[in-house]
């Protein structure tokens, strides 16, 4: 166990080393960036050469990454250009209402994958478990912009039953923000399930030809106490690996989702950042995704463990 | 796995192969009768004409913008699928914009598939210190969150389309790298990989000429699959403003432009969201198709 969290330890330290690097580097190599876009297009040359150099950005990159390194230790992220407050002031606000549409969505998503995958997979080729095939290869294929434009001109434009935006303020047509979040969780969970869903279908489909599931049957063992004491257990080995993956996904990758709703997630902040080149921002969000992700990751390999007693070391 | 079990399970199992040309024809044959696979083939052969004969076939030059077109903007006679805010017409639009996205997603996937396939070689092939050194940095690009990576790179470099083949090839790669490992681990204990060693081939000749082709199977099922994810990522980055840089027509940049009016024009999205998601089903559809039919044998 000690050895399991040291090597994932080691893994990430040198992950997130990695990115920072990288990311700084490749932001702040041309030193010039950061102060000519604080002193605007009309700055003469001196002028830009005077604010590196007060704000040390002519020394070596090595030595500023060191120093910004020091100052990520200490809680200082620096300043966001594009918002105008400290990076930690607005991040950690955005990443929270991520977070909050990241768990509604996941909530969802997991039962549901689970409900249908393990039903379409328990008998293979029936009508049922084509209907899920077909169900799951659409929601899957249909990017999340585009479910987010067929959804919105349903509910939306036709019926005109839902909120086509998701800000979380009280807006003026007066939808509660319960009604605003149906919209985008619903984008979410379609797209993410066809995914989960097929996953946990194959491997369902493969655990149900075992010859213990064979022997369960014929010893007289009811069918559904097949399915759950037997079949259910050894087909989530595989799954629970992606399912951890997807809060990955649902973290970093609702970019598109917020951008369709307006919502003001972690995904819209990090492209509000890249088109305004807003460096500091930039820096500070790779790393909080990069850290989500590592960290997903071995939450996945703990929860594989706790599935599957063969592994443990 | 399929829509078919029932029915592949029946089939009796194919006699032995008796020349290429026979071989090819039943890998035909066989492909012909495999519903999924088929409906894909015949999706994306539409959107594949639909580009080639773009010019030909488009009724309008696709930034032509007839301002008076705006009075009645919803499909007609003289525009099929009406026109968009700019009084562009949607179908020119869409019948060129396939054109970008079946040169854009081929040819990132493409490049992908080329430094994935020579990387996951030599880490399968010669292991040790060379295998872990691919897989960890493997690791590292695959950990890290893409549509993010693209923001961070587009921004810095700009958008191109040439930026988003290099950045999709470069994510892409670790995927198939990992999938061409697994395969050479596995075959480069077979007889005639031994049989080329006694031979003195090089280890260049053996990953390429004897390795790879035997691993096509599994590779042009994922080269499908990446196809249609590419075209989502494509989509995607239109969608967000860091695709392919205005005016050309672009499916993501199409729907980006036009969302806001949904309320009044919903049509203007409504139509390259359908062109959009109609060919990544058809490009997953042609992947199981193909998934199934090489379980079989």
């Amino acid at each position: 166990m000690l050895k399991f969290f040291g090597k994932h330890a080691l893994f990430m330290v040198v992950t997130l080393a990695a990115v920072s690097f990288l990311v700084f580097a490749m932001n702040e190599f041309s030193p010039g960036d950061v102060a000519r876009k604080e002193l605007g297009a009309y700055a003469t040359q001196e002028q830009v050469e005077l604010l590196n150099k007060r704000l040390g950005l002519d020394r070596p990159v090595a030595v500023r990454y060191v120093e910004y390194i020091g100052k990520l230790m200490t809680g200082d992220l620096g300043y966001s250009q594009r918002y105008k407050v400290p990076v930690s002031g607005i991040i950690f606000d955005r990443l929270k209402n991520t977070a909050f549409l990241a768990a509604i969505s996941f909530a969802l998503i997991v039962p549901l994958s689970m409900l249908l995958g393990v039903a379409a997979g328990m008998r293979e080729g029936s009508l049922f478990d084509r209907g899920i095939t077909i169900f799951a290869t659409l929601a899957a294929s249909v990017p999340e912009f585009a479910m987010g434009v067929f959804l919105a001109s349903i509910f939306v434009v036709w019926l005109k039953v839902l909120p086509g935006t998701a800000t979380l303020l009280p807006d003026a047509a007066g939808w509660s923000i319960p009604a605003q979040l149906v919209l985008p969780v619903a984008v979410i969970v379609l797209y993410d399930m066809g995914y989960v869903v097929s996953m946990i279908r194959a491997s369902m489909v493969e655990v149900m030809q075992r010859p213990y599931i064979r022997t369960a049957v014929l010893k007289g063992m009811s069918f559904p106490r097949v399915i759950l004491r037997h079949a259910v257990r050894n087909a989530m080995i595989n799954p629970v690996t992606v399912i951890m993956l997807q809060i990955n996904y649902l973290i970093a990758g609702v970019v598109v989702v917020e951008t369709v709703f307006a919502y003001p997630g972690f995904g819209r902040m990090m492209l509000e950042a890249a088109l305004f080149k807003d460096i500091a921002l930039i820096e500070a969000g790779a790393l909080v995704a990069v850290f989500v992700c590592v960290s997903t990751q071995i939450l996945g390999d703990l929860a594989y463990m706790a599935l599957d007693p063969r592994i443990r070391a | 796995m399929t829509l078919q079990t029932t029915i592949d399970r029946v089939v009796p199992a194919s006699p032995p192969r008796r020349g290429a040309v026979r071989g090819m024809l039943r890998q035909i044959a066989r492909i012909t009768e495999n519903v999924p696979a088929m409906v894909g083939f015949a999706i994306v052969a539409f959107w594949v004409l639909a580009a080639l004969f773009a010019p030909v076939i488009a009724p309008f030059p696709p930034n032509a913008n007839n301002m008076s077109a705006l009075a009645y903007p919803y499909p007609s006679t003289t525009y099929w699928l009406g026109t968009d805010h700019l009084g562009r017409d949607i179908l020119s639009r869409i019948l060129w914009g396939a054109r970008t996205v079946l040169t854009v997603a081929p040819i990132a996937v493409l490049g992908a598939a080329a430094i994935g396939s020579l990387l996951g070689l030599m880490a399968g092939y010669y292991r040790g210190w060379i295998d872990g050194l691919i897989s960890r940095v493997g690791d590292i690009i695959l950990s890290f969150p893409v549509i993010i990576l693209y923001m961070i790179i587009l921004a810095k470099f700009g958008s191109s389309g040439l930026n988003i083949i290099v950045v999709i090839a470069v994510t892409k790669a670790p995927i198939i790298a990992r999938i061409v490992r697994g395969i050479t681990l596995e075959l480069r204990e077979r007889d005639y990989v031994m049989a080329a060693k006694m031979r003195g081939e090089s280890a260049l000749y053996i990953m390429f000429c004897e390795i790879l082709p035997n691993a096509r199977g599994p590779l042009i099922v994922d080269f499908c699959l990446r196809l249609g994810y590419t075209t989502i990522i494509i989509g995607v980055l239109g969608f967000l403003g860091i695709g392919l840089p205005p005016p050309d027509p672009d499916w993501g940049g199409m729907v980006k432009d036009t969302y806001g009016m949904m309320l009044v024009w919903p049509h203007m999205s409504l139509f390259p969201c359908a062109a959009v998601s109609s060919l990544v089903i058809g490009f997953n559809l042609l992947a199981i198709g193909l998934r199934e039919i090489s379980l079989r044998d």
